[in-house]
């Protein structure tokens, strides 16, 4: 596939790989987070890590809006199936992941609520006016990538006056998020991770351009390189990140260019701006409560707000005890570091935000490292023992 | 023109009720399309002999797809072709299939017909004939349409053995050819999920050819297909069963590019999704270049090649393993997913 | 993260919707997002929305700094002098 398996190409990840043990410095290590879960899947799913030094490491980050959906949130979209009785449209991602009572949009479907997987909200648009007799809500989730969808089917749905259609948003921010990693040492010491950089979201840049993470980058003076999504843009960007911690320096850098640029997609960015506010605040699963996050829709566009079109009951969402997700998603704990992984929190029964979405830490642990990561923990009991 | 075939007529309770409306039902779809010496017998029961020489097999399947209807093929000629196989992977050649149909009230009998007569058709041209079945009708809202449930007998020949049990270090793992078709076909045709792709069901009996390979080489371990969960699946069952790592190498594995593009469109894996006219062969090492010509030498096998290599016994109380050398030289575990594969944003 | 593939445009359509293909999978999906996009144009395609155009020069610019990085100084220099390309 063009522009796809160019970047897969093993002799390229030689002379990637050779670049690498040639510029880490063996007297020290590298971590660096990669924030987006799609490059925590394509690390795993390519064995990225057995082409770099011991010395360079992956942190795996926050950046899976599956992940990081409160429950709450996924009740509301329960409840609206099953009591408003609506037509629920939403992506594949969100099928399997558990809510309350271990209910989940699969088992609701199951159980008589109409719930649709649609791959865009192109298709949402289509169920609405396939039927105007029926309300259609859209499961408004993920990064600055997937709010221009909602955006045009919000701005779409205006155009043509469909009376029936409207989305429950969920959309959330990358920069914010960022910087809650970054400050989380300064609210508790515990939490601090000793980060030398980050691989930069390949795709969410393409919306809000490299210019979004200079602010946080000057501020912080952690290098960044937004990188590509394939598995040698991942190591590209590695050898830059390696390159600018060996240089003293502390900047954005593209590896992404061929559709990164400085400025992103200003059309898309002022649609999102058009239809869309920042919430005050709001609360990312594991992450706690994060100030401006996360996107709500404009009180011009009310009418097309679920939340202001139906009445949602208050909800409390528990998570479990013992959970360790809120430290491993910032990449302070690793999931060998969690007393339920692999155990009681599996991908067939998840417990916790990590291990929900295949592209969470604890879910690409258990697909790809589950054996080892185990002998670790078995290991880590037996030396507590003595 | 037969009398219950009058447009827009649909299946009633009565035609499962065991009286007259049943038996025009059968005479004048299945019977019409399925005719073969045994089934015109029309005894309750089959009289299979005889028999050739050799040991017995037996295998069952039930097959509810939805579409029922999808590029190359439908839940009819699905049901012929995934019980032949299933009884060809023992080594079997398969003598006569057995198909029970519950069928949904309201069920358009065009469609019906439609599906029965490219059963029909399936079933003769692999040469199995369909020698007893049975019918019941479902209320309304009790079914996806129609369910059909297919058994097959077939006879195991003298000399041929194969079992899990003798997969061994060093064997070779081939597949006849390219993986993901099925899956990727079903997909193309469900709402939300449309795309336009010239991808086809690989729907396809693999009797003959398995029956080639069994003769000329009686050393082979194992022959499975590789349907629901695809070609992970199988191969973490047999890794499991026989206690044994096997690895793959992704740059082998055999994906076309419709596939790969839908694949890769969807945030799919071509090793998770269903395939039903593949096989796979774990044979030694010294026998692959004879399988692999003799599966190129069939139409069903155009694209065999070998994907990937039997690895050491797994220490004793630890379980089977099954990994993959990536495109970049890296190593990954391939593991069972939990699930139907979902497409996914992220 | 976000799932997106390189697709090329195949044909425009009213509404600014065109046709892609991926791999010769094709999908009808919205240009909406884009300033202009002409047929032969490979666009970034994510969940039916086209989001940005893929740069052509860039894209190559980018697989031979990845050649390129494998190679120790000497071999740049010549790579350099004869402007050739090198199998790293």
């Amino acid at each position: 596939m063009k522009y796809v398996s160019e970047f897969r190409d093993p002799a390229l990840a030689q002379s990637l790989a050779r670049a690498i043990a040639r510029e880490a410095r063996p007297d020290r290590t590298y971590a660096f987070m990669e924030f987006c879960g799609g490059h925590t899947h394509a690390i795993f799913r390519y064995g990225v890590q057995d082409l770099v030094p011991g010395n360079v490491r992956f942190i795996h980050g926050p950046g899976c809006p599956v992940c990081v959906l409160p429950m709450r949130r996924l009740d509301d979209a329960l409840e609206l199936a099953e009591r408003h009785g609506v037509i629920l449209a939403t992506y594949g991602d969100m099928m399997r992941v558990p809510g309350s009572g271990r209910r989940s949009m699969l088992t609701a479907r199951g159980a008589g609520a109409d719930i649709r997987m649609v791959y865009s909200t192109l298709d949402a648009l289509e169920i609405a006016r396939a039927n105007p007799t029926r309300q259609v809500v859209f499961m408004g989730i993920g990064f600055e990538t997937t709010t221009p969808a909602s955006a045009m089917a919000i701005l779409a749905a205006r155009r043509e006056g469909l009376r029936n259609f409207s989305v429950f948003c969920n959309h959330v921010l990358t920069p914010p998020a960022m910087v809650h990693v970054l400050e989380a040492p300064d609210i508790d010491p515990a939490q601090a991770v000793r980060l030398d950089g980050f691989l930069g979201p390949s795709h969410v840049s393409t919306v809000i351009g490299a210019r979004a993470y200079r602010p946080l980058v000057a501020r912080y003076g952690k290098p960044m390189v937004i990188a590509g999504f394939e598995p040698l843009d991942v190591m590209q960007s590695v050898l830059m990140l390696i390159r600018q911690v060996n240089e003293g320096r502390a900047e954005v850098e593209n590896q992404y260019a061929r559709v990164v640029t400085e400025e992103g997609n200003l059309r898309a960015q002022a649609m999102m701006d058009e239809v869309f506010v920042l919430r005050d605040s709001f609360e990312w699963r594991g992450l706690g409560s994060v100030p401006l996050s996360a996107r709500a829709i404009a009180p011009a566009f009310a009418e097309f707000d679920a939340e202001t079109r139906f009445a949602i009951s208050e909800k409390q969402s528990r998570e479990t005890k013992s959970c360790e997700c809120p430290a491993i998603l910032r990449g302070v704990k690793s999931p060998k570091d969690c007393k339920l992984f692999g155990r009681a929190c599996t991908p067939e029964t998840p417990l916790g935000a990590c291990m929900v979405s295949s592209e969470g830490s604890c879910a690409a642990y258990y697909t790809y490292r589950r054996a080892e990561t185990m002998a670790q923990m078995d290991r880590a009991q037996m030396e507590a023992a003595e | 023109m037969s009398t219950i075939l009058r447009p827009g007529a649909c299946v009633e309770m009565a035609h499962g009720g065991g009286g007259l409306a049943t038996t025009r039902l059968i005479r004048e779809i299945f019977a019409r399309h399925f005719a073969n010496p045994l089934l015109d017998q029309g005894h309750d029961a089959a009289r299979l002999d005889p028999l050739p020489p050799g040991r017995l097999v037996m295998s069952t399947d039930a097959h509810v797809v939805s579409p029922l209807e999808f590029p190359g093929g439908d839940i009819g000629s699905l049901a012929v072709h995934g019980t032949v196989n299933d009884v060809a992977m023992a080594g079997a050649w398969p003598v006569a299939l057995a198909a029970a149909f519950i069928i949904e009230e309201g069920f358009p009998l065009a469609d019906l017909d439609r599906i029965a007569a490219s059963m029909g058709a399936a079933a003769r041209a692999a040469g199995v004939p369909i020698a007893t079945g049975d019918t019941k009708v479902v209320e309304r809202g009790h079914g996806d349409g129609v369910f059909i449930t297919t058994t097959g007998v077939g006879v195991v020949p003298e000399g041929v053995n194969m079992a899990p049990a003798h997969i061994a270090p060093g064997m070779a793992i081939l597949v006849s050819g390219p993986l993901g078709d099925h899956g990727v076909a079903i997909l193309s045709r469900r709402q939300g999920l449309e795309f336009g792709t010239a991808i086809q069901s690989d729907s396809a009996a693999l009797h003959r050819m398995v029956a080639q390979m069994v003769a000329q080489v009686p050393g082979i371990a194992v022959l499975r297909d590789p349907t629901r969960g695809g070609l992970s699946a199988t191969l973490n069952e047999l890794a499991e069963a026989a206690g044994v790592t096997m690895t793959l190498e992704e740059a082998a594995l055999p994906v076309r590019p419709e596939v790969a593009g839908a694949c890769e469109m969807l945030g799919l894996d071509p090793l998770h999704i269903a395939n039903e006219g593949k096989l796979v062969c774990i044979c030694p090492p010294e026998e692959a270049e004879a399988l692999l010509a003799i599966m190129r030498a069939h139409p069903e096998g155009a694209g065999a090649v070998r994907v990937g290599t039997v690895g050491e016994r797994a220490a004793p109380g630890t379980p089977g393993l099954l990994r993959m050398q990536t495109l970049i030289g890296g190593m990954r575990v391939v593991d069972w997913l939990a699930g139907e594969p979902l497409p996914r944003i992220c | 993260m976000c799932l997106a593939i390189p697709a090329l445009v195949l044909e425009l359509h009213p509404d600014a919707m065109a046709t892609v293909s991926a791999g010769g999978v094709t999908r009808q999906v919205s240009v909406g997002l884009l300033e202009e996009v002409v047929p032969g144009d490979y666009v970034l395609l994510h969940v039916g929305f086209a989001l940005h155009k893929v740069s052509v020069e860039e894209a190559e610019e980018t697989l031979k700094m990845m050649a390129q990085a494998g190679l120790l100084q000497e071999e740049l220099a010549e790579w350099a002098e004869t402007g050739s390309e090198v199998r790293a």
